[in-house]
């Protein structure tokens, strides 16, 4: 056991370990002084860091089509979902970590404007997209999802209730014990929910959205943590659970279409178009940029036709430009509702806190 | 005299860099980074903030979630002690058939992440579930994933001690006329005291953290620390009440920890190890038979149910079963890069996560072991830190702090680094133990021989405790490919690691992303499983049989 051998042999693993430790920390020297070079606007291929959110996709010819065309080289950093994402820009504000932010919604817009994370930029493009997306001339609205009521066609065919037609229809009795949505604490389709009810009921009067939850809870609604659980193991449609009405969003049918495990015509599910709220993605030029040219020309291609084309089968949400064209499976399977909901950002940073907090104490009972 | 000099200043300078070495690791990639992130909650304006405590104070729902935290984690410690004490002897004790891959296998709970293993349990627990009785959203189904999650734990790090505890005491005291019972309680608890306390704080630490059991399992009525800075943070973005609630789980721990180290010091008892090879032994008679395959099949059954529903999933094909789940992973969808590049991705993070935590952990751990003072304890305990730590803090003190004088930030580094923190108390928990059994007289034999430290360390205690090295580096293994939650905070290259690819495609509507999410769930348990079994039968010369 004393032998001369084993001590070698762990000599040369102790040395291939240290090496591979060596060997992150080059890479990680290295892509730090790419950064440095290329933000200073240095001859060679100009580097642009796009933040962005998890859900964040796009075709590989297509990014690669721009950055030959350009020059520019986009680097991608993922920083979590839309809520993460403007904490991470608001506490690196003095020492940015991106020059392009790309996914913050309309409901957490208002903080990281007030944090002056944007500097204003009026994209040439901004003329295909209609005006009710644009909240603000800091940021540049790219896309858009409306978050729907969806339902079991199988469930509700056969001698189930008909399909609700508003918010007000799921607290009749027979819709009880039915629905399952996300807890808007910890889910964005689930805030998004929550909104769309303080919109439809308001604040005031004899019947306010606290009382509708009251109204849901004695419904038997079920809450889960997240939009996967409540799909994945509650929705009738999408699991063995028993939930034939689930909270989504309007583009979960082609959805279904796209990504069936057989192919099939008709998705099984459909949108409930009343009641639905609009969550609008902003993409936005990070205050303090050194590459500023390089900077616009990313906004712009995010509006372009080529990416707004190529949006809705990568993140399932709809274009913001009239002019994209949409694959025949939304065009066939996806609702676009009349008359979403929405509420002023500057009214959601106000009563975030306070709506998700009454929010909870009714749902405790 | 003369002669003694060379090797104690030799002996001074090996202490400095065991010393050095992982203090700065320590301090540069986690106290300083959580400073600066409760520094910049908690300093506004130029003052300290105490509102931001009064206000956790009056919150009757933030109070809940403080006591809460509390009384689950130490039930289930308590629960998964007794749960997996019976599996740690049968492991330690006695050969059976396929033992190298049971022992791997029960790893694998510990790397799958929660979504996946909710899904799982939501099948299990629910009315149709063979249990026959809705668990969900109840404490019950939160305490029996904390078992599933941590039984690997107990079962590794108490097993590992008992693998080498010297049979013959048992046997004296059973030929003295005790029972079995009593043999164990008198003869072997108190020898496996040390690894006991060891797993116990290592499964309390884990818990008290909990998150994603807790969310999806648990519903809206439960709530941790850990859940509730999470909520503070991302929903509310409330930074001072969140650093509040980080300071108190970070005091919280720490007193556990202390008392826990005080504990160590006091009871570690040198003993002769045995090698493994001369104390596990096959099963005798009827009884002994029965013991190890009831233990084995309940473990089979405790552990796999979740994991084969999973397999199951992934194999399901409208109403039929097939592979084409699988087949469709290597193909790059309309969405995604192929999912089978995530692997390549995990695999080396996860071994350069194993590389840092193993140098790191083994120099820390022998200065533990070897220099009982006050300076090696504290520093016990500020290595069990990060294991405690929210994942949020770990993460947003990353991006407040690492910006100078080289910007790690984004720098793809910084995933193995934030991996290995919490991986560094596992190769420290499952070494100490085993070093502190090392009989000073063989140290003092080898040094008196004139061997120098250095050499002492590599020829005596390095065989004695390279097996323990093998299950911290399967840990380290494990807790990298399963993702820590400090990853999600940091903004990281657009590398996804399997957790990653199996989160996004989770994240989609659609039959066929689901049972992708599921196919990929079930490579990542196969990808964990082999990797350890490769580990574990790592061997260099004879040390590794010891």
């Amino acid at each position: 056991m004393l032998g001369k051998r084993p001590e070698q042999r762990i000599g040369r693993v102790g040395a291939m370990a240290m090496a591979v430790v060596l060997a992150g920390c080059s890479t990680a020297a290295t892509s730090t002084t790419t950064t440095t070079t290329s933000t200073s606007g240095a001859p060679e291929p100009v580097e642009i860091v796009l933040m962005t959110h998890d859900s964040f996709a796009v075709s590989d010819e297509v990014l690669e089509t721009f950055e030959d065309e350009t020059g520019i080289e986009v680097r991608i950093l993922r920083s979590g979902d839309a809520g993460q994402m403007v904490n991470q820009a608001v506490l690196t504000k003095d020492n940015p970590l991106a020059d392009v932010i790309f996914g913050v919604d309309n409901t957490f817009l208002s903080r990281a404007l007030e944090a002056g994370v944007f500097e204003p930029y009026q994209s040439p493009l901004l003329a295909v997209v209609p005006d009710d997306l644009e909240f603000d001339p800091r940021v540049t609205p790219i896309d858009f999802g409306d978050v729907c009521i969806n339902w079991d066609k199988a469930y509700l065919a056969n001698g189930a209730p008909p399909p609700p037609e508003s918010l007000l229809d799921l607290t009749d009795p027979s819709y009880r014990g039915l629905l399952v949505v996300e807890n808007p604490a910890t889910s964005s389709p689930g805030l998004a929910f929550l909104f769309s009810t303080i919109a439809t009921f308001g604040e005031s009067g004899d019947y306010v959205w606290q009382n509708y939850w009251e109204d849901l809870r004695e419904n038997d609604v079920l809450v889960t943590s997240g939009w996967e659980e409540a799909y994945y193991s509650y929705f009738t449609a999408a699991s063995d659970g028993d939930r034939p009405l689930v909270v989504s969003y309007a583009s979960s049918p082609p959805f279904e279409v796209i990504f069936a495990e057989e192919p099939i015509d008709e998705p099984p599910t459909a949108v409930m178009t009343e009641g639905c709220f609009r969550q609008i993605e902003f993409a936005g030029i990070v205050a303090g940029t050194e590459a500023r040219p390089a900077a616009e020309q990313v906004i712009d291609f995010l509006l372009s036709k080529q990416f707004q084309d190529d949006i809705p089968l990568n993140m399932f949400v709809f274009p913001a430009s009239t002019d994209a064209t949409l694959p025949p499976a939304f065009v066939e399977h996806a609702v676009v509702p009349e008359d979403p909901l929405s509420l002023p950002a500057g009214e959601i940073e106000a009563n975030r806190q306070r709506w998700i907090e009454e929010w909870t104490e009714v749902m405790a009972g | 005299m003369i002669d003694q000099q060379p090797p104690n200043r030799r002996s001074r300078v090996g202490r400095l860099v065991l010393i050095a070495v992982p203090l700065s690791f320590l301090g540069y990639f986690f106290l300083y980074p959580v400073a600066s992130i409760l520094g910049i909650s908690l300093f506004r304006e130029g003052g300290f903030s105490f509102s931001a405590f009064s206000a956790v104070a009056s919150r009757a729902s933030l109070r809940g979630a403080i006591w809460f935290t509390v009384w689950q984690a130490v039930a289930s410690t308590l629960l998964t002690l007794v749960v997996a004490m019976p599996a740690a002897y049968v492991f330690a004790r006695f050969s059976f058939p396929g033992k190298n891959f049971f022992r791997a296998a029960i790893t694998v709970p510990f790397v799958l992440p929660t979504v996946v293993v909710g899904a799982a349990y939501l099948a299990l627990l629910g009315p149709n579930g063979p249990l026959g009785i809705d668990l969900r959203h109840t404490i019950w189904a939160i305490l029996i994933a904390h078992v599933f999650y941590n039984y690997a734990v107990v079962v590794r790090t108490v097993g590992g001690l008992w693998a080498h505890l010297d049979p013959r005491l048992e046997e004296a005291a059973r030929m003295l006329g005790a029972s079995r019972w009593r043999t164990f309680r008198e003869v072997s608890l108190p020898l496996l005291r040390p690894a006991i306390a060891a797993a116990a704080s290592i499964v309390f630490l884990f818990t008290f953290t909990s998150f994603g059991v807790i969310l999806i399992l648990g519903g809206f009525e439960y709530s941790t620390i850990e859940v509730e800075i999470w909520r503070q943070t991302t929903a509310f973005l409330d930074l001072p009440v969140a650093g509040a609630l980080a300071v108190l789980q970070l005091v919280g721990i720490s007193s556990i920890l202390v008392a826990y180290s005080r504990y160590q010091e006091r009871r570690s008892v040198e003993q002769q190890l045995r090698p493994v090879i001369e104390i596990a032994r096959l099963p005798s008679g009827w009884r002994e038979a029965g013991l190890v395959w009831g233990v084995l099949g309940f473990t089979g059954l405790f552990l796999g149910a979740p994991l084969a529903v999973l397999v199951g999933r992934s194999l399901r094909v409208g109403d039929g079963y097939g592979l084409d789940a699988y087949r469709s992973l290597g193909k790059a969808t309309a969405t995604l890069v192929p999912p089978v590049e995530a692997i390549g991705n995990s695999a080396l993070f996860a071994a350069a996560a194993m590389a840092i935590a193993l140098i790191v952990g083994t120099m820390a751990a022998t200065l533990i072991a070897y220099h009982r003072n006050a300076i090696s304890r504290s520093f016990d305990v500020l290595l069990m830190l990060p294991l405690g730590t929210s994942a949020v803090t770990i993460g947003f003190g990353f991006l407040v702090a690492l910006d100078a004088p080289i910007d790690l930030r984004t720098a793809p580094i910084l995933v193995p680094i934030a991996h290995a923190l919490v991986a560094i108390p596992f190769v420290v928990r499952t070494e100490v133990p085993v070093m502190r059994s090392v009989r000073t007289r063989l140290r003092e034999a080898g040094a008196v021989l004139g061997a120098p430290p250095a050499r002492v360390w590599r020829e005596i205690d390095l065989p004695l405790i390279f097996r323990a090295m093998l299950v911290g580096a399967g840990f380290a293994l494990a807790i990298s490919l399963g993702e820590f939650g400090a990853t999600s905070f940091i903004a990281r290259p657009d590398a996804p690691t399997l957790p990653v690819a199996i989160f996004r495609l989770l994240g989609r509507a659609g039959a066929a992303n689901f049972s992708q999410a599921m196919a990929l769930s079930t490579v990542l348990m196969g990808m964990t499983a082999v990797s350890i079994l490769a580990i574990e039968r790592f061997r260099i010369g004879q040390m590794g049989e010891f």
